[in-house]
């Protein structure tokens, strides 16, 4: 095990549920090292959700909860709101975050409450057996969707920019070092910021979507269905087409933060102002 | 690796057999290409990779960060 494994995680919890391959693994490695250079293993709130990527707090030993299928925002605006000098990072899959849990993303990047939603987006439901999700590519076949998956996928980016969310960033789990250097810049961040990982799902969407059980095959298929920030806007609209934006899309240090705002609030109403 | 060819630190790649699943992610996105897969199998069954060149590894660390059980460890061992 390597250094960063050897300090932070429960020995007790491994191995890993995940399968050989996946990408969650990647992500929890590159959000320690983020936690690991800013020094803050004993002020975090890990919040984890139902699914594959919601298990990756289980294995780091600090301050978990490991919360309903969809619900991991709520619980961390209850831990943040009730103890705002923590650092709460949240790890959450594309169908608990996005489908189950779609209408308290909304609403929690609309409050822009500090907190840092590490999105795992393996593209499918993989712990209940391969299921359509919200970001399942359109005419992709999944066990539930035979012929194709008729509907259009979400951008998480986009709604969360729409919505009010102060830092987005997205990256493959392909590109380790960027994205451990996102998490640390979200995690610095004062308000709701949201990284998106593009992860592999070589069990599920591997084998009955792209047909291929290989990671490393279809994390090149992933990125290679991805455009950098800096050349789509030099793109022409035809480039960009269907492909997914990768790096920092949004950062925006002025909007006001939720639990200072609250903070105010109560002491106005208290007249301790 | 040879620092400056002067043959000062070689580098050790180590892989823990406890916990590898031998999905090869580290092979194939080795910078150098110096890992390949061997016929050494875990206690699970797993296969195991193996440093074919550690003289010309450049301490990237790629393997590491991108190990999804966090099994590969670069040493930097200064003689």
């Amino acid at each position: 095990m390597n250094p960063i494994g050897e300090k932070y995680l429960r020995k007790s919890a491994l191995p890993s549920i995940w399968c050989p391959g996946c990408g969650s693994g990647t992500v929890l490695s590159a959000a320690l090292r983020a936690i690991d250079e800013l020094n803050i293993i004993d002020k975090v709130g890990l919040v984890g959700g139902i699914g594959c990527a919601g298990w990756i707090p289980v294995y780091i030993n600090a301050d978990v909860m490991h919360t309903l299928h969809g619900r991991t925002l709520p619980f961390a605006t209850g831990l943040k709101m009730s103890d705002p000098q923590r650092k709460v990072i949240v790890f959450s899959g594309d169908g608990d975050c996005l489908g189950i849990g779609g209408n308290h993303f909304i609403h929690t990047a609309r409050r822009n409450i500090d907190m840092t939603v590490i999105l795992v987006n393996n593209q499918i439901y993989g712990m209940t057996g391969g299921q359509v999700s919200p970001c399942t590519p359109s005419i992709a076949k999944s066990k539930t969707s035979v012929f194709g998956n008729p509907e259009k996928p979400f951008d998480s980016t986009e709604i969360a920019k729409a919505a009010g969310a102060t830092y987005i960033a997205r990256w493959s789990t392909g590109q380790p070092i960027q994205l451990a250097r996102a998490i640390k810049e979200a995690i610095e961040h004062n308000g709701f910021s949201l990284v998106e990982a593009l992860s592999q799902c070589p069990t599920q969407a591997g084998r009955v979507t792209h047909g291929m059980a290989d990671p490393t095959k279809l994390l090149n298929l992933l990125r290679s269905n991805t455009i950098s920030v800096k050349k789509a806007q030099k793109a022409t609209e035809e480039e960009r087409a269907g492909k997914l934006l990768i790096g920092t899309i949004y950062n925006n240090d002025e909007e006001i933060e939720f639990s200072d705002s609250y903070k105010t609030m109560v002491a106005r109403a208290t007249g301790s102002e | 690796m040879t620092d400056n060819n002067t043959g000062e630190t070689m580098t050790k790649i180590i892989f823990d057999e406890m916990y590898c699943k031998g999905c090869a992610l580290c092979i194939e996105h080795c910078t150098k290409k110096i890992l390949e897969m061997s016929d050494k199998k875990t206690s699970k069954g797993y296969s195991v990779p193996q440093v074919i060149d550690p003289e010309k590894c450049s301490v990237c660390r790629m393997c590491e960060q991108i190990c999804p059980e966090l099994c590969v460890s670069v040493q930097e061992d200064k003689k």
